[in-house]
């Protein structure tokens, strides 16, 4: 009993079920946890008291820094079990529980390829806009280098993301890197592509462009022209550096809160056109089924979502007491508004802290202080967007679509904690 | 890198001659002293902008104003019709040239069975393409070329851009052709003695033609 007063002291009573604590902790306790530093005994030579990197010289320059080798599992995941032919069309994943803030390091971007990751010598590579223009034209990479730049951060959602959920009557307990891991954000710089599309002249009846990438498998999309005239990029660089092959090098097609495939890798051509072009991956693929066996297409924007991050399956409790619940939330369609928290599987939820910049399109992390009791719990986090739209709960969604569908999944993540500290997959 | 540049730039020099009133929008006089909270003195120093910071406004009004540059060179018809190997369901841009059910079922035979199975069942490697008509709707649906793909164009060109994946682009006209035919064949969509070519090919009639709604007009515009 005087264990509880002391933590309502300090932290305020519960805002919601099984110890959520209000938002507001963050800002108002740092005080009240710092603790007195010991002071250190002295030796003769102050190195007997010295950790030994402070010791001996450390290691030489890098061209090209790598990150700790103490934390070399911190790698992307490859779907186990691949089919040979399969190696170069499947995707590989963001270790997403491993990752702190919004920005993913490129080399841990989730990567889904069609047939391989093209290696493109930019200086041969150009990018051809025709069909319904007034100048088809040609732009080489060195003239795109030349033009204004715009940085903008947005996630980037493979329209397949977290679909093995939706597909799977009984829950995988698997990281969420496995199971969302389809996800990265990053900051994209390069060309506003209304800048290319005014110089080349774009027909009024235009309505629809076709993008098509010079890999393997000729990836190409239809996307609106109202999409591309409003903020999508041809991206030449990505947090920073020229963007990498396996993200498109030399340049990419940005749709900003489009599904993932319509950002096509590699560009290489855009045709304007009246229709869409009807392609394999706008018919057979990143189509939907409904229950009445019609398949909506060109769903192509990413609705809201969230997922709890720490803790989740494998990044497990440790012991009762203070922990920050943190995660990721997004929306293709504009800014996250909130994230609600539960920790009761649903009962009561609480609102967490959002850090800031919270950007359209781009992924919000999201942090909510938690008292746990050590008892079992089910966490559960629920974002809505700037326009109202608010993530469904997993029974929800599925009523939406036929059996074992597996785009556009933005069910509510539910992660069980066991008594045992244990953290579980599973479906509420 | 900038003498390239053919033309010189329109610059708008009126943005440089703009009072800092009319960049900032507000008063930017220096304060007088004695605020009564700490709270005006905010809003205050907040109007007053040290002449360096008003030279940077200044330069990025003057930037803004700047015509992007016209460096796309035009493209010749030659280039055009190299680059555009897109085939909308009208099939226009298909290529002259036909196939056979029998000739496709040879050259399926030979380069695509090894993947997408002997009868085009699928395996591990390659997908199931035929089958599973009328299934939509039901408890268990199997989306198959057959089954689900719109537009035999579709297929066409997906096969002749990427297909077989280990050595895309490699079929010719004729055989895609034919390959099309004998896999549209298996499930009686075309006749089995069927011959494609630009005029038959946009005319078949897949079974889940108006299987689709379109969701472009659901979503959320600027």
């Amino acid at each position: 009993m005087g264990k509880k007063q002391d933590v309502t002291e300090l932290f305020g009573e519960p805002v919601a079920g099984n110890g959520l604590l209000h938002r507001r902790f963050f800002l108002q306790s740092s005080a009240a946890l710092a603790g007195a530093a010991a002071s250190p005994a002295l030796a003769e030579s102050i190195g007997a008291g010295s950790p030994p990197t402070m010791l001996k010289p450390g290691a030489q320059f890098n061209a090209y820094g790598m990150p700790s080798h103490w934390r070399d599992n911190i790698k992307r995941i490859l779907a186990t079990n691949v089919p040979p032919a399969r190696e170069v069309t499947g995707s590989i994943r963001t270790p997403l529980q491993y990752l702190e803030g919004t920005i993913t390091p490129a080399g841990l971007h989730y990567v889904r390829n069609h047939n391989g990751t093209p290696d493109i010598d930019p200086s041969k590579h150009e990018l051809l806009i025709h069909g319904m223009v007034r100048q088809p034209s040609i732009f080489t990479v060195d003239s795109l280098m030349r033009y204004p730049m715009r940085t903008e951060i947005h996630f980037m959602e493979c329209a397949g993301n977290s679909g093995g959920i939706a597909g799977a009557a009984m829950p995988q307990q698997a990281t969420a890197g496995d199971l969302h891991g389809l996800l990265s954000g990053s900051e994209w710089t390069g060309v506003k592509l209304s800048t290319l599309l005014d110089e080349v002249g774009v027909d009024p009846r235009a309505a629809w462009m076709l993008a098509e990438g010079a890999d393997a498998a000729g990836m190409s999309r239809s996307v609106p022209v109202w999409k591309a005239m409003d903020d999508a990029m041809i991206a030449l660089y990505q947090n920073g550096e020229p963007i990498r092959p396996e993200q498109g090098f030399p340049m990419r097609l940005l749709l900003p809160g489009f599904e993932g495939n319509t950002n096509v890798k590699w560009l290489r051509r855009l045709k304007l056109m009246d229709g869409p072009m009807y392609t394999k991956d706008e018919t057979s693929r990143y189509t939907e089924l409904q229950p009445d066996g019609k398949a909506r297409e060109f769903m192509l924007q990413m609705e809201p979502k969230s997922v709890i991050l720490k803790p989740s399956f494998s990044v497990d409790m440790q012991g009762p007491g203070y922990y920050e619940i943190s995660g990721v939330a997004w929306s293709g369609l504009g800014r996250v508004r909130k994230v609600d928290i539960s920790a009761d599987g649903g009962k009561t939820w609480a609102e967490a802290a959002l850090t800031n910049p919270v950007l359209p399109k781009a992924l919000t992390r999201f942090r909510l202080p938690w008292m746990w009791n050590g008892g079992p719990a089910v966490l559960m986090s629920r974002t809505t967007d700037e326009k109202g739209r608010v993530q469904p709960t997993h029974a929800e969604w599925l009523a939406q679509y036929a059996p074992r569908q597996n785009f556009h999944f933005n069910a509510i993540q539910s992660w069980a904690i066991g008594a045992n500290g244990k953290v579980s997959n599973v479906y509420v | 890198m900038f003498k390239e540049i053919e033309s010189p730039l329109p610059l708008r020099v009126e943005a440089v001659k703009k009072s800092p009133e009319a960049i900032l929008g507000r008063p930017a006089t220096r304060p007088r002293v004695g605020f009564r909270t700490r709270a005006m003195a905010r809003r205050v120093r907040g109007a007053f902008v040290p002449a360096a910071l008003l030279c940077l406004m200044a330069t990025t009004a003057f930037a803004a104003d700047i015509a992007p540059p016209k460096l796309g060179r035009s493209a010749t018809p030659d280039e055009i019709a190299k680059a555009d190997i897109s085939i909308p369901p009208d099939g226009k841009g298909l290529p002259p040239g036909s196939g056979s059910v029998a000739q496709g079922a040879q050259v399926f035979a030979a380069k695509c069975a090894v993947c997408h199975g002997a009868n085009a069942q699928g395996t591990p490697n390659g997908d199931r393409l035929v089958g599973g008509i009328g299934t939509l709707a039901s408890a268990n649906p199997v989306k198959t070329v057959s089954s689900y793909w719109p537009y035999a164009t579709t297929l066409f060109d997906y096969i002749r851009r990427a297909m077989p994946l280990t050595n895309p682009q490699s079929l010719q006209n004729d055989e895609d052709y034919a390959v099309v035919a004998y896999i549209l064949s298996i499930d009686n969509i075309v006749p089995k003695d069927a011959v494609l070519d630009a005029q038959s090919l946009p005319k078949v009639q897949m079974p889940n033609r108006n299987g689709f709604i379109n969701w472009e007009p659901r979503l959320i515009r600027p």
